[in-house]
């Protein structure tokens, strides 16, 4: 008994020494440094507590969808043409099915040869193909439709993070997020002024150069006046930014062809310049080789027309091909900070489809601070009432009790310094509520040994049957409650989940110190009276 | 020291008037929640923007209010909150839902409104939060399972350790709870935010806490007791465990209460919903899961089935 005793004391000992260790240096090694910067090195604060940005972004892909179809709609009916294929029309009918192309027009004697191009891997391997009257119908595949989206969402947070390094955040979150379809998670730790993260984030929109087919014009229809009154189905009508100079005009429209000569990852490098005769700021421009070769095949087919810089669906400049353009260009009509903003998202590579803010949250430091101070308070101010309550309550078993909370909370904040755990508001909450809740399995305990004293059973017998009867209890309270964060933890986001956190890490340190801790010391009280001696509970 | 000791309360004799005590608050909470204050759901829920504003000077609501309406913004909704800042003043600013493409536009809208038509002071934002309706939707969704999804969870659970019915008492009694926490908050008209359904969620688990406690004991004096009647077990089981039940949610309770107290204006609901809802868990437990059992047998006694309830699984 004896020795079993010192055993567990040990244990007791040690845990207390290692999760003391792990609040201050989390699970590095030991680093100088004041008592404050240890805690919050290891310890991190969640944003609602530091102050800091919090944004989730919902990603367009339908549009990275579209302009893929857009662009196998072009190549498509390039490639019937090669083979061919005489006065087949190749479109997207239904605006809002960005992922179905029909074929129409195809006469009986090409069937054959329509029916071999659909057939190159280039179009079955994305398309299921169905036959219709006198032509065809190319729906994405699931399976293709999921990977673009997912690769679009991927490419989506890279360029953010990059952008974001480039504000120079310490330690951002940028990831996928759950709660819907592509959304993206944003964090930003100290980042209180939300039009910064504005202006770099919101810029990440989709840059593409489109060949004007018509326009400039005041309004919708008298831009398709000058195409005779319909769209062809291969052009889109795009309004005009407020800026553009070229038109002279904020709500000018253009008719533009849909597929773009060249889009955001075409850009190899740009850079903020100044026009050398008028002053002006611009940007210059680097094409990557491919999208180089392309954009000087198009040129120099196409001296004389215009093309439209769009930027986010909107025509940010018009200039007219004066020659062939190789791989570099210069975008003009810009201001000093748009022209800043557009080589750095060129340079960073644009998003591939636009983005919106669904939710936006920002927290300054002060408010943060003062969360701090009123979460320790109602800590400190909790934890002694209910110590204070025990002792009066259980006298002696009270202070046992007490030493139990605090191994309690030792090892909830070891836990979190340990895992690196994200303290949030809430989570402080957590904490408070584990004090609360960890001396509920002690009172479980104490009230049963009670209850076996009144019975008239010995004092170490008492203690024996009130933690073998508590112990079950004490379990399934213990399993309920751990459910009901578990679900939060699944379901809820930032600071939610950090109260998930705290209240599974302390209801889970708690049974350790409730029932090992507290038996324990009992062990070692009783050893020590001598027989009949009561217990003071 | 001992407060409860040798109790012999019979509960099961007041089933009627505890019955009356729970319909009272539930019915007053739906009937807020249909036709008074609905449920007040917080901006995380219904979308929108809440800008956090902190003056150097007491802020008059009406010099806020015509800063607004010179800056062509309506419906905002001005309210004066409880400092976290003792020296500085607080207002809360709210602006309904608009689409989801504002994002930081509303605040930008809320800031130069205020310093352009502004002059009374100084003033600095706090924190601003803008929720759009989709997400705000997603939210409302995703709540609502979760809540469901615990209690499932609990009934699950209780069904593996005890038997069916006991698991049913036992989400009937939480499910009590939840309804007139959440109706506490409508008849108050707070606002109900993503920390609440945390609180909430917590409930569902705390509350169950209590009632294990109770149904435990329950089914181990079902195994020792033959011949007494099923109210006498029940009774005296929740007369054995009343002190144990008493004083643990007086315990979180003393938590709740000094977190509600100094814990500050951002936990302010959270707390709330924690006050109100270890209060109603731990009557609950005794008041409605409990008897429910009693209910039961009774019931299938008048079915003319076998009388005895289950006492569950042998721990």
């Amino acid at each position: 008994m004896q020795k079993k005793l010192a055993g567990r004391t040990g244990i007791i000992v040690a845990t207390l020494v290692i999760f003391t260790y792990f609040i201050f240096f989390g699970s590095g090694l030991p680093k100088k440094g004041s008592v404050k910067q240890l805690l919050t090195n290891s310890i991190h604060l969640g944003l609602d507590l530091k102050g800091g940005t919090h944004l989730v972004l919902q990603v367009h892909v339908a549009e990275a969808v579209a302009a893929q179809t857009d662009s196998d709609v072009a190549r498509l009916q390039a490639d019937l043409a090669k083979a061919g294929v005489t006065g087949a029309q190749v479109a997207k009918l239904d605006p809002t099915k960005v992922d179905i192309i029909n074929v129409a027009n195809v006469t009986a004697a090409d069937t054959a040869k329509a029916r071999g191009v659909l057939n190159g891997t280039s179009y079955s391997s994305t398309y299921d193909v169905a036959s219709v009257p006198n032509g065809y119908t190319l729906t994405m595949k699931q399976q293709s439709r999921k990977e673009m989206e997912s690769t679009v969402l991927q490419t989506s947070i890279e360029t953010i993070r990059q952008r974001v390094d480039s504000l120079g955040v310490a330690e951002p979150v940028i990831q996928q997020y759950g709660l819907g379809d592509n959304q993206i998670l944003i964090e930003l730790p100290g980042i209180s002024n939300a039009d910064e993260v504005h202006n770099a984030i919101q810029s990440t929109a989709r840059l593409e150069i489109h060949e004007v087919v018509g326009g400039p014009a005041a309004t919708e229809a008298e831009a398709l006046q000058t195409l005779g009154g319909s769209l062809p189905p291969d052009d889109m009508v795009v309004k005009g930014a407020s800026s553009v100079t070229a038109a002279g005009n904020s709500d000018m429209f253009y008719v533009l062809k849909r597929v773009a000569i060249v889009s955001g990852t075409d850009f190899r490098g740009a850079q903020p310049v100044r026009d050398p005769n008028t002053g002006q700021s611009q940007t210059s421009f680097n094409l990557t080789s491919g999208a180089g070769e392309r954009f000087y095949e198009f040129t120099s087919a196409n001296v004389g027309k215009g093309i439209a810089v769009v930027l986010e669906n909107r025509v940010r400049s018009v200039a007219s091909i004066k020659s062939a353009i190789h791989d570099s260009g210069v975008i003009e009509g810009l201001s000093e900070d748009e022209a800043k903003n557009l080589s750095l998202m060129l340079r960073t590579g644009s998003l591939p489809a636009s983005i919106s803010y669904l939710d936006t949250l920002t927290v300054g430091p002060s408010l943060g601070a003062a969360s701090i101070t009123h979460g320790v308070y109602a800590a400190v101010a909790g934890m002694l009432a209910v110590m204070f309550f025990m002792l009066l309550y259980y006298r002696g078993a009270g202070i046992n009790a007490d030493l139990a909370l605090v191994l309690n909370l030792v090892i909830l904040l070891g836990f979190m310094g340990l895992t690196g755990s994200t303290l949030t508001l809430p989570g402080i909450a957590g904490v408070i509520l584990t004090i609360g809740m960890g001396v509920d399995s002690n009172v479980l305990i104490f009230e049963r040994i009670r209850e076996e004293l009144h019975l008239g059973r010995a004092p170490s017998a008492a203690v024996q049957n009130g933690f073998a009867h508590a112990w079950i209890t004490i379990i399934d309270t213990h399993v309920t409650t751990i459910v009901s964060a578990a679900i939060l933890f699944l379901f809820g986001t930032g600071p939610v989940r950090g109260f998930a956190v705290t209240l599974t890490f302390g209801l889970l340190a708690n049974i350790f110190t409730a029932v090992f801790v507290s038996r324990t010391i009992f062990d070692a009280i009783l050893n020590r009276k001598q027989r009949g001696e009561a217990l003071s509970i | 020291m001992e407060l409860f000791r040798d109790i012999n309360i019979d509960w099961l004799g007041k089933k009627w008037y505890l019955l009356a005590f729970s319909l009272v608050f539930s019915v007053a909470g739906i009937f807020s929640m249909l036709f008074w204050h609905k449920i007040p759901y917080g901006v995380d829920f219904k979308g929108g923007t809440q800008v956090h504003v902190s003056f150097d000077r007491t802020p008059s609501e009406d010099r806020i209010r015509s800063a607004f309406d010179a800056a062509g913004i309506k419906d905002a909704k001005i309210q004066a909150v409880r400092g976290d800042q003792a020296a500085r003043p607080e207002v809360l600013i709210s602006l309904p839902e608009k689409s989801d493409a504002t994002g930081f536009d509303a605040r930008a809208a809320v800031l130069s409104a205020l310093q352009a038509n502004y002059h009374d002071g100084g003033f600095k934002v706090e924190s601003s939060q803008t929720i759009g309706p989709t997400a705000g939707e997603q939210l409302r969704h995703q709540a609502l399972f979760a809540t469901l999804y615990s209690l499932l969870g609990m009934l699950v659970y209780l069904w593996f350790r005890f038997e069916l019915i006991y698991g049913v008492a036992a989400v009937v009694a939480v499910f009590h709870d939840t309804l007139i926490t959440i109706g506490a908050f409508s008849l108050t008209n707070q606002e109900i935010t993503l920390t609440v359904v945390a609180a909430i969620l917590t409930l569902v688990g705390y509350s169950m806490n209590d009632t294990i406690v109770v149904f435990d004991r329950i089914r181990e004096n079902l195994a020792t007791a033959r011949r007494e009647t099923l109210s006498t077990v029940v009774n005296r089981s929740i007369n054995q465990t009343l002190s144990r039940t008493i004083l643990t949610s007086g315990l979180t309770f003393l938590t709740v209460l000094s977190l509600y107290l100094f814990g500050g204006e951002v936990l302010h609901g959270f707390s709330f919903a924690l006050v109100v809802g270890i209060l109603i868990g731990t009557y609950s437990s005794i008041a409605v899961a409990a008897p429910m059992l009693v209910a039961y047998q009774d019931w299938r006694i008048a079915k003319g089935k076998a009388a005895s309830l289950p006492g569950g699984k042998r721990a």
